[in-house]
C-alpha cells in the first residue's frame, strides 16, 4: 500500500493561486524526497496529506485512509514537522515534548518515558531540562523532530528539516533522518528545495514543480539508467562534443565540460577508450575526466528543460 | 558473558501500547492550560502575575472573614465576593488569555496541535474551559478560603456550619457564571492577536471602555433606561445577575425590576462569545 497515493489531486487558494494543479503521484514506503523550487506546491502536499487542507479537486488517500473525513486517525498515525519555527519559547523541551505526545494520544506515564527516550535519539542529552528559547537553531530543529517522532508514527513528514542549519548541522540532520528511514523503521517523506543534500539519503524520489509532478522513481533505478562521465578539457570542447557523438555516444556540453552518458556499465571501458582516443586524435589537452556524482539533478533538471 | 555495568543501546522502540484519542489529547491541552494559565511549568516571571492576583485575592479573603466574624452582621458574603472580585478576575483574564492562544498564534504551536488527532473546534473549546476553570479556581479559592474560617467560627454548631456550606454553594454557582462570561468575552479578543500586549490591551479595553457608558446610563438615564444600563458592562452585567439570583448582596447596579434580562443577556453573550471563538478557529490559516 502506497503511503500517500493522490489522482489529479488540485488545491487552489481562495479560488486564485493554484499551489496544486492535477498532480497524480504514489508514493512508496522508504525514505522519500520531495523536492522542488521553493513554492512548488510541496508544503500544500503535506498540509492536504495531514488533512489540514481540503482539496479543490481531485482525491488524496494517506495510509489507505481520507485526510479529510478520517482527519483524527490520519493525524494519531502521522508525525509532521514544519518547516517554522514552532515552538514555545518558555517551556522545557523534555516537558514540551511529554506534552505534544500526550496531545497525541500517549498516556502519561508512556509520554514522559517516549519523550525522554526520542529526546536521547535526536541527540538531546542534559539539555533537554532547559528553556527552548535559550536553544540554537540546531537544537530546535532536533526538539520539532522529536516531537514529531514521539507517537511512534507510521510516517514521518518533514519540511525542509535542514532549514538555518550550518553544514555540518544539516548532515548531522539529515543522518538523522536516514537512520529514522534505516534503523527506526519508519516511513518518511522529506521536503526540500536542494536535491544534491537529500537524495543522498533518500530511496526514492518525487519532483514536483509549479503543482505538478515532474518525475517519481527509485533512486536506484535512476542513477542505473543514467550514468554521465565529466570530461573537462582546456580548449576546443566543441570539435571533441563533435567527434564523440559520430562515435554514438550522447554528449551534453556545458562550456567546458562534457558529460558523456554512459548506458550501462558492461561498455563502461568502451567509452573511457573512445573518449581517450578522441582526445588524443585531436591532441587536446584533458583536465579530468571522473564520473559525476550529483547526476540526479543533472536529470531533473534535463526534464525541466524539456 | 558481556560484562556487567555496561550500558548497552537497546536503539529504537516502537511504541505498542494505547493511544487515546481526541477526549484524551483535549483533556491534556485542558489540564495543561490550566496549568500555564497560573505559570506552572513556566519561567518565573510567568507565575508573578496570576499567582499574584490569586494570592491578593486570598488575603482579600482572609481578612474578610476576621471582618465578619468580628462584626455583628457578614459585611460580605460568598457571591459577595464573586461581585467584589470582578475587577481583579478582569485582569487576570486579560493577562492570561493571551497566555492561552495568543503565544500559540505567534510561535506557531497552534500547526503542532492541528497537526494530531484534535480538530479545530476541540482546540477553540479546550481553551475556552481552561481560562473559564483558571479563573473559576481564582474565584472558588478565595471563597474556601472564607468558608473555612467561617465555619471553623460559627457559633451555632453544626447548624452554622450548613448554612455556610449552603453560601459556599451559592458562591461556587456565581464563580462559574462569573467566570464563563468573562473568559467568553476575553478569549475571542486574545485569539484575534498573535501579540500578548495587543491582545491584553484589547480586552482591558472592552472591560474599561465600557465601565463609563455604563455609568452615564445609570447615573444620567431615568426609569427603565437607567436600570437597563448595567448591561452596557461586564462587571455591572454580572453584578446585576448575581443580584437577580441571590438578592441584593452587594448592589454596585440597579437592575430595578429587568433580572432576568440580565440573566438572559449573561447567557447570550456567553453562547456569542464560544461561538465567534469557534469561527475564528476555522478560518485560522493551518
Amino acid at each position: 500500500m502506497p503511503l500517500i497515493e493522490t489522482t489529479a489531486l488540485q488545491k487552489r487558494y481562495d479560488n486564485k493561486v493554484t499551489a496544486l494543479a492535477d498532480l497524480t503521484v504514489a508514493i512508496e514506503p522508504g525514505v522519500v524526497g520531495l523536492v522542488g523550487v521553493n513554492g512548488a506546491g510541496k508544503s500544500t502536499l503535506i498540509k492536504l496529506a495531514l488533512g489540514l487542507l481540503e482539496p479543490t479537486g481531485g482525491r488524496i488517500r494517506v495510509l489507505g485512509l481520507d485526510p479529510v473525513a478520517d482527519g483524527d486517525r490520519v493525524r494519531a498515525r502521522v508525525g509532521y514537522m514544519p518547516e517554522h519555527d514552532c515552538l514555545p519559547p518558555d517551556m522545557i523541551a523534555a516537558e514540551f515534548v511529554t506534552h505534544m505526545a500526550r496531545v497525541s494520544g500517549l498516556p502519561k506515564a508512556m509520554a514522559r518515558e517516549r519523550a525522554s527516550e526520542t529526546l536521547r535519539h535526536v541527540g538531546l542529552y542534559e539539555e533537554r531540562y532547559r528553556r527552548i528559547g535559550g536553544y540554537s537553531t540546531g537544537m530546535k530543529q532536533r526538539v520539532k523532530l522529536a516531537q514529531a517522532l514521539v507517537h511512534d508514527p507510521e510516517l514521518l513528514l518533514l519540511d525542509e528539516p535542514t532549514n538555518g542549519l550550518d553544514p555540518a548541522g544539516r548532515r548531522a540532520m539529515l543522518d538523522l533522518v536516514h537512520r529514522i528511514g534505516t534503523d527506526f523503521g519508519i516511513s518518511v517523506v522529506v521536503c526540500s528545495h536542494l536535491l544534491g543534500e537529500i537524495e543522498r539519503i533518500c530511496t526514492s524520489l518525487v519532483a514536483i514543480d509549479a503543482g505538478r509532478l515532474l518525475r517519481s522513481a527509485t533512486l536506484d533505478s535512476m542513477t542505473q539508467a543514467r550514468d554521465l562521465l565529466m570530461v573537462e578539457v582546456d580548449e576546443d570542447a566543441e570539435a571533441l562534443a563533435a567527434a564523440l557523438v559520430s562515435q554514438g555516444l550522447e554528449v551534453r556540453t556545458d562550456n567546458r565540460v562534457l558529460y558523456v552518458r554512459i548506458e550501462d556499465s558492461s561498455t563502461d571501458g568502451d567509452v573511457y577508450d573512445k573518449i581517450r582516443d578522441a582526445v588524443a586524435d585531436l591532441d587536446l589537452p584533458l583536465h579530468r575526466i571522473e564520473r559525476q556524482r550529483h547526476q540526479v539533478a543533472d536529470l531533473f533538471r534535463e526534464v525541466a528543460n524539456a | 558473558m558481556p560484562d556487567t555495568g555496561v550500558i548497552h543501546d537497546i536503539g529504537y522502540q516502537r511504541y505498542e501500547g494505547p493511544r487515546l484519542g481526541r477526549g484524551y489529547a483535549a483533556r491534556s491541552l485542558y489540564v495543561h492550560g490550566i496549568r500555564s494559565a497560573y505559570g506552572l511549568g513556566r519561567s518565573a516571571w510567568a507565575k508573578v502575575l496570576p499567582m499574584g492576583v490569586l494570592a491578593f485575592a486570598s488575603m482579600a479573603s482572609l481578612i474578610l472573614v476576621v471582618i465578619n466574624t468580628q462584626l455583628p452582621t457578614q459585611v460580605i458574603d460568598y457571591v459577595g465576593i464573586a461581585s467584589t472580585f470582578t475587577y481583579a478576575a478582569t485582569v487576570f483574564v486579560a493577562v492570561v488569555a493571551p497566555e492561552l492562544v495568543s503565544v500559540d498564534l505567534r510561535s506557531n504551536l497552534l500547526q503542532l496541535y492541528l497537526s494530531r488527532p484534535l480538530r479545530k473546534s476541540d482546540y477553540a473549546l479546550t481553551k475556552l474551559a481552561s481560562l473559564a476553570t483558571a479563573t473559576f479556581l481564582l474565584f472558588a479559592i478565595p471563597m474556601l478560603i472564607m468558608f473555612l474560617g467561617m465555619a471553623f467560627n460559627t457559633d451555632s454548631g453544626i447548624g452554622g456550619v450548613l448554612d455556610e456550606v449552603g453560601g459556599f454553594a451559592q458562591g461556587l454557582v456565581a464563580a462559574a457564571i462569573h467566570a464563563a462570561l468573562l473568559s467568553a468575552l476575553g478569549l475571542p479578543l486574545a485569539s484575534l492577536s498573535g501579540r500578548r500586549v495587543f491582545a491584553s490591551g484589547m480586552i482591558i479595553a472592552l472591560f474599561l471602555l465600557t465601565t463609563p457608558i455604563s455609568g452615564a446610563l445609570q447615573a444620567f438615564g431615568n426609569g427603565a433606561l437607567a436600570d437597563l444600563g448595567g448591561l452596557m458592562d461586564p462587571s455591572s452585567l454580572l453584578n446585576g445577575v448575581d443580584q437577580w439570583l441571590f438578592g441584593p448582596g452587594i448592589g454596585i447596579v440597579r437592575t430595578g425590576d429587568f433580572g432576568a434580562v440580565y440573566g438572559l443577556v449573561t447567557v447570550a453573550l456567553i453562547a456569542l462569545g464560544t461561538y465567534l471563538l469557534v469561527l475564528r478557529y476555522k478560518k485560522v490559516k493551518s
